[in-house]
């Protein structure tokens, strides 16, 4: 394969901090990655940078050997949904049009291609018949396909999902996964982070572990060792049953998991379930 | 009942209220849409207070008085936009700093005048009776710009209101586009001085465009109903204030929040009772 995506000594720093540092990575042209790290590792920030909407303090990201500024819409994103103002008054069909809209077409109107491509992202998702909704009517799961189909509207060379799979309910992370899958097979490159470090070794093909710098790279077996994960989480992981778990990946509402009593967010109760499995 | 109805609009300082009542109605009720969808809010009022000092400063040197709102107002709407840009401080500090900086400046300068309260009051306060012809041809000729300008980047405006990131990647300035925005909200504000002035112009800006929050689901939608009570206010206004004897403007805002109020307790989906009657069907069944 490829390589679709190259990060070359990428740098970025917020207030004289680094937030990404001296991060090289190669990702192959229609892998599936899953980027993982403690709060606070650089996950998103690496995402903006591919975005770019960091700047850059040193090194250059590349998409075919080439800057992304000489392609349209060389990355899509698709935001955390705590992100969106689901407020706004616009439909399902709106946001998803809003991935035709871009360099060259803001004064023109929608061609019948740029329709076509909106039902067929909406089709692909299974959302063509809340077309006409308002956003904020919408489940969370279905929210999610709202953006994903926006995403597959933009027709992106690189598609980055930032945390999609954290307060979804089952059927939308089944429907996220499965939407990953048909992506692959059109040889779409997708990034995804994710605190789900099962998930991350699981469905994915290659990882990317991150703490500022880039601690590993590669395929799940490669890199989540001990020692890897001990180097990305530090203290924050314990490992169960010969099963890391990251002990500060909660809901970012208290410290360590059992910090607070009661806490139900995903980690906490999956970090309560493994402790409970404990012989 | 017609007679009733034509009957101010016999005098000619009315008919240029009326036409004056209707532009403000409209254009305020259009920009006020992203101005409640952006939570700009607080600087709607601020830059609304801020034009002040360029009023008096037109009334001293003897220019017309939107002439010297105009420049204020786009002077301070660059002003905001730039220091918060720099992000060492948040925008709303940043704009509750410049708004109480010009209009401390605006009220030292019309103490100096000799007719200090009637102008202040006007000036705060508008005085749609006295809107001449070439007042008519300003606002209209400002007032045409903006909704053209906001015609024209429908798709800007939107993508970076809902969605900055996307507004960046997809190559959108969104620096340029928040300081349009800024410029036409300033130019919205002096077009609506003499008519509502600019103590009460943040209502025509933000309580119609409420209201059309409630009752539809589209921008563009929004944005027709906003327009809609934004005109029927307006007008309704200056009937209440040629027959009851008011003041235009207040008039003007508290037939808007009439409608508002109307709307909130009784719109489909959105409304209270509305809601509460869910609520007990729900429960019911």
């Amino acid at each position: 394969m490829t390589d679709l995506l190259e990060l070359r000594n990428v740098s970025v720093f917020y207030g004289g901090r680094p937030a990404l540092d001296s991060v090289n990575l190669h990702i192959p042209h229609g892998a599936q990655v899953a980027v993982v790290g403690p709060n606070g590792a650089g996950k998103s920030t690496l995402f903006k940078a591919m975005m770019g909407l960091a700047p850059l303090r040193t090194g250059e990201i590349l998409i075919h050997g080439r800057p992304p500024s000489e392609y349209r819409d060389p990355v899509a994103y698709v935001p955390q949904r705590e992100e969106v103002d689901w407020r706004f008054p616009v439909t399902v069909f709106d946001v998803v049009a809003m991935g035709r809209y871009g360099r060259g077409r803001w004064l023109k109107r929608l061609s019948v291609a740029d329709r076509d491509g909106i039902h067929r992202s909406l089709e692909r998702l299974n959302i063509s018949d809340l077309a006409q909704r308002p956003i904020g009517e919408l489940s969370g799961g279905q929210q999610q396909r709202v953006f994903l189909a926006r995403a597959l509207a933009q027709k992106p060379h690189v598609l980055l999902l930032d945390e999609p799979f954290t307060g979804v309910d089952i059927s939308t992370r089944e429907a996220t996964l499965e939407l990953l899958s048909s992506l692959k097979a059109r040889s779409v490159t997708v990034l995804v982070s994710t605190h789900d470090l099962d998930l991350a070794s699981g469905r994915f093909d290659q990882v990317v572990l991150l703490n500022r710098c880039l601690i590993s790279a590669g395929s799940p077996d490669e890199v989540f060792t001990e020692k890897h994960l001990q180097a990305a989480f530090g203290g924050q992981m314990v490992v169960v049953n010969g099963k890391a778990i990251v002990v500060d990946q909660c809901c970012g509402a208290h410290g360590p998991v059992g910090g607070v009593d009661g806490c139900r967010c995903e980690t906490c109760n999956w970090a309560r379930g493994a402790r409970e499995d404990e012989p | 009942m017609i007679d009733w109805l034509s009957e101010p609009f016999v005098l000619g300082f009315m008919q240029r209220a009326l036409i004056a009542s209707v532009i403000v109605g409209v254009v305020c009720a259009v920009i006020g849409c992203y101005v409640i969808l952006r939570s700009m809010a607080f600087l709607g009022d601020a830059l609304a207070h801020a034009i002040l000092p360029g009023v008096a400063v037109a009334y001293l040197v003897g220019v017309n008085l939107l002439a010297g709102a105009l420049v204020a107002g786009l002077l301070v709407a660059f002003g905001i936009s730039f220091v918060s840009r720099a992000g060492t401080i948040k925008e709303d500090t940043a704009i509750g700093i410049f708004f109480a900086a010009a209009l401390a400046l605006g009220v030292v300068l019309i103490s100096t005048m000799n007719t200090y309260a009637v102008d202040l009051t006007h000036i705060l306060f508008g005085n749609v009776l006295g809107v001449t012809r070439t007042d008519l041809w300003i606002s209209g000729g400002l007032a045409l710009a903006v909704l053209v300008v906001i015609g024209l980047l429908y798709k800007q405006l939107l993508v970076v209101s809902f969605d900055p990131i996307l507004g960046r990647t997809l190559g959108l300035n969104t620096y340029v586009l928040r300081t349009g925005l800024f410029l036409m909200l300033a130019v919205t504000i002096v077009v609506s001085l003499r008519t509502v002035g600019v103590a009460l112009v943040a209502a025509m800006l933000i309580t119609p465009p409420a209201t059309a929050y409630l009752l539809t689901r589209r921008l563009p939608s929004m944005m027709a109903v906003s327009a809609l009570v934004g005109v029927v206010s307006a007008v309704a206004g200056l009937y209440v204030s040629y027959y009851l004897n008011v003041a235009s403007g207040g008039a003007m805002v508290l037939v808007a929040t009439g409608i508002f109020l109307v709307a909130f307790l009784v719109a489909p989906a959105r409304g209270v009772l509305w809601r509460s009657h869910r609520a007990r069907v729900a429960k019911a069944g």
